[in-house]
């Protein structure tokens, strides 16, 4: 046997070993990164949920939990749903194009036509999940003229119209996004299922 | 005595006990010159200690639980002989800890202490200043107040702001849920207790370790190790130990007697080290009136505050915040001048500097406060002038107009981007022509200050650099 190191085959070796490590530390690696995934009981949470908003009032609005997020239920008047179409020239995505929203709510009122004064949407606002409050009346600062009525983000100041469109010029890029909701019954709401057959 | 003698000698033979306590105290020269801006590197490690040792109190009765967090945490505060006072040292700690960072920071941007051969020293520095938002950011969630749920909800929501469909899958993995919930309390108090402590401690072992291999700078910028004695050691060098362990020491009493009144009497610091909504318990149906990160993150948020929705994303006001921390990895190399120490700067660089830390206080308060469209208009101008402090540096910083291929294209990016901004100012209707007109004339005038003149025009002179350190 020769005392010469064959330092191609060391070479070899050592890139055969740094190879094998890193495959092996890329594979355990990845139960380490899924185990940080929602787990089944998170999963599990986001079953469907049902509101009965028979007690509110026009012009009230009534906040329920879905997937531990408020989901807002607002009962607008007509002549609130009369005063959005003011409003089209101040909001960044008027026909709610880049929107989030079941296709039967993506019309002018964002809602189902068939109740159209009632609006079901996701009270997280779209720039970084702060939840808006309701100014039915009183105008945020500097939105006093023709003020009629929305909402409006404490943490970065996005505002949004009676129907969750967002104003221009606003942090938050697209208006509010509406679940899939169904009507069971003429004061009662299911949140997060909009399947036809009636159950 | 005898039997120490022997007994060192018995640990020597088996572990370098004397070589490490010469190498890193009593036989590491520093420079004889240090002024007041060189106590802030062992206060900081002062506060390390006291956020370690209170901090494993504190998990001694606290619980990582949506349930019982809250309780447990009030728990301390009434019940736990001494709680409150771990709790405000813990709490205390914190801000104290970023305090301590910035003046040390600062430091480090006056004397020029980036420069070469110290550039690695500053890059562990910068990683440890990222370690460091990240465990506040990971502690303020673990007594989970309102204010702890809702700034969490905000900042994980910036990395579901990530385009290409990457953002909300990313962001569940970061909460472990839809929503920030059990799991990423329990989570955060991992990350906060033992995953980010472990990774600080090594960083600053790194730093220090950094450090102790080239040599202290000093408020001169000069190379201490360039004079050195016959016995090779630097003439302008005095051993660490005694004579900085005792000058530091004097340091700590006073920062102790500061941090403690504060532990006393303020320890929420009027709402700024502990923010009021946070004595609510978290409800997630339910956002605060007002939002604010605590104080040592708000000159970032009021840089993602200023920066406009783009392409109906709010990715690039992420982006800028994030710009604002990579940039100072690059300080070494961005940095020109013939001259390490402001002391020998010109005017120009002094005022960079002013202009800089002014627009980081700035920031700050701004993004305490809320948001108005003046606001959001001086914000914008801070964040000019906070980018402008480092991308203009190449340019106010050199002693001479020095034709690259690179100058021209730059110089106008750089102008663009301003004008750009400028342009936008005008669009908006609610701010008053006169103050448009002011953040103009403020904007390009810094443009022209820092940025064009130096390029083309007048570029810095620096002072005589003594050859030997300056009482």
């Amino acid at each position: 046997m020769s005392e010469e190191v064959d330092h191609s085959k060391r070479r070899f070796l050592i890139g055969l070993t740094a190879a094998t490590g890193t495959v092996g530390t890329a594979a355990i690696a990845v139960p380490f990164v899924k185990s940080m995934l929602p787990s089944a009981r998170a999963k599990a949470a986001g079953a469907p949920v049902e509101a009965d908003f028979s007690k509110l009032q026009l012009g009230e609005l009534l906040i329920v939990e879905w997937r531990k997020k408020p989901v807002w239920i607002l009962k607008r008047t007509d002549k609130n749903l009369a005063e959005l179409a003011s409003l089209e020239d101040k909001l960044a995505d008027v026909l709610s194009d880049q929107s989030i929203q079941p296709a039967y709510t993506h019309n002018k009122y964002r809602s189902r036509v068939e109740r159209k004064n009632v609006s079901v949407m996701i009270g997280i606002c779209t720039h970084l999940g702060c939840s808006p409050k309701y100014y039915p009346d009183l105008a945020p600062a500097g939105f006093e003229d023709g003020w009629v009525g929305g909402f409006y983000c404490p943490c970065h100041g996005s505002v949004f119209d009676l129907a969750g469109r967002v104003y221009k010029g606003m942090p938050a890029p697209t208006n509010l996004v509406i679940p899939k909701y169904k009507f069971v019954t003429d004061t009662m709401v299911l949140i997060g299922d909009d399947s036809e057959e009636t159950a | 005595m005898n039997m120490m003698v022997a007994l060192l000698g018995w640990v020597d033979d088996r572990f370098p006990l004397t070589k490490l306590w010469n190498e890193h105290l009593a036989e590491y020269y520093a420079p004889k010159n240090f002024n007041f801006w060189y106590y802030f590197g062992s206060l900081a490690l002062l506060v390390l200690v006291i956020q370690i040792v209170s901090g494993i109190f504190l998990t001694i009765h606290y619980k990582p639980d949506a349930l019982m967090a809250f309780a447990s945490v009030e728990y301390i505060m009434r019940d736990v002989p001494w709680g409150w006072f771990i709790r405000y040292m813990h709490s205390t700690g914190a801000s104290a800890f970023f305090i301590v960072v910035y003046l040390h920071m600062f430091r480090g941007l006056m004397y020029g202490s980036y420069r070469k051969p110290r550039e690695l020293i500053w890059i562990f520095g910068v990683f440890i200043y990222l370690a460091l938002m990240a465990e506040g950011f990971f502690g303020y969630l673990l007594p989970w107040g309102q204010m702890s749920y809702w700034g969490a909800q905000v900042i994980i929501n910036l990395f579901a702001a990530v385009p290409f469909g990457i953002g909300d899958p990313l962001s569940e993995w970061i909460r472990g849920d839809y929503v920030i919930a059990d799991a990423t309390l329990n989570r955060f108090f991992a990350f906060h207790v033992i995953a980010v402590p472990l990774v600080l401690i090594m960083l600053i072992a790194a730093h220090i370790i950094a450090l102790h291999e080239v040599g202290s700078g000093n408020p001169d910028g000069i190379e201490i190790k360039k004079h050195k004695g016959s016995d090779g050691i630097p003439l302008d060098g005095i051993p660490f130990h005694p004579y900085y362990t005792v000058k530091d020491i004097m340091g700590v009493v006073v920062f102790l007697m500061v941090f403690f009144a504060v532990v006393f009497f303020a320890p929420t610091m009027f709402g700024y080290f502990i923010e009021v909504p946070n004595f609510e318990p978290a409800n997630g149906l339910k956002t605060p009136a007002h939002i604010a990160p605590v104080w040592y993150y708000t000159p970032f948020y009021a840089m993602l505050r200023a920066v406009p929705n783009m392409f109906t994303s709010q990715f690039p006001g992420v982006i800028v915040m994030g710009g604002a921390i990579v940039v100072l990895f690059f300080l070494p190399w961005i940095d020109q001048s013939p001259v390490k120490s402001i002391r020998y700067k010109d005017m120009r660089t002094k005022l960079a500097l002013a202009a800089f830390v002014i627009s980081f206080l700035i920031l700050g308060y701004f993004g305490v406060v809320p948001a108005s469209p003046i606001k959001t208009m001086v914000a914008q101008c801070g964040t000019l002038v906070y980018f402008g402090y480092f991308l203009y540096m190449p340019y106010y910083s050199r002693t001479e107009i020095r034709a690259t291929m690179f100058r021209a294209p730059l110089v106008a990016l750089y102008t663009l981007v301003t004008f750009v901004i400028i342009w936008w100012w005008w669009q908006d209707e609610r701010v008053t022509v006169a103050i448009r007109s002011l953040m103009t004339i403020f904007a390009l005038g810094y443009t022209t200050y820092f940025l064009i003149l130096p390029a083309y025009v007048k570029p810095a002179v620096v002072k005589p650099v003594p050859e030997r350190v300056t009482k």
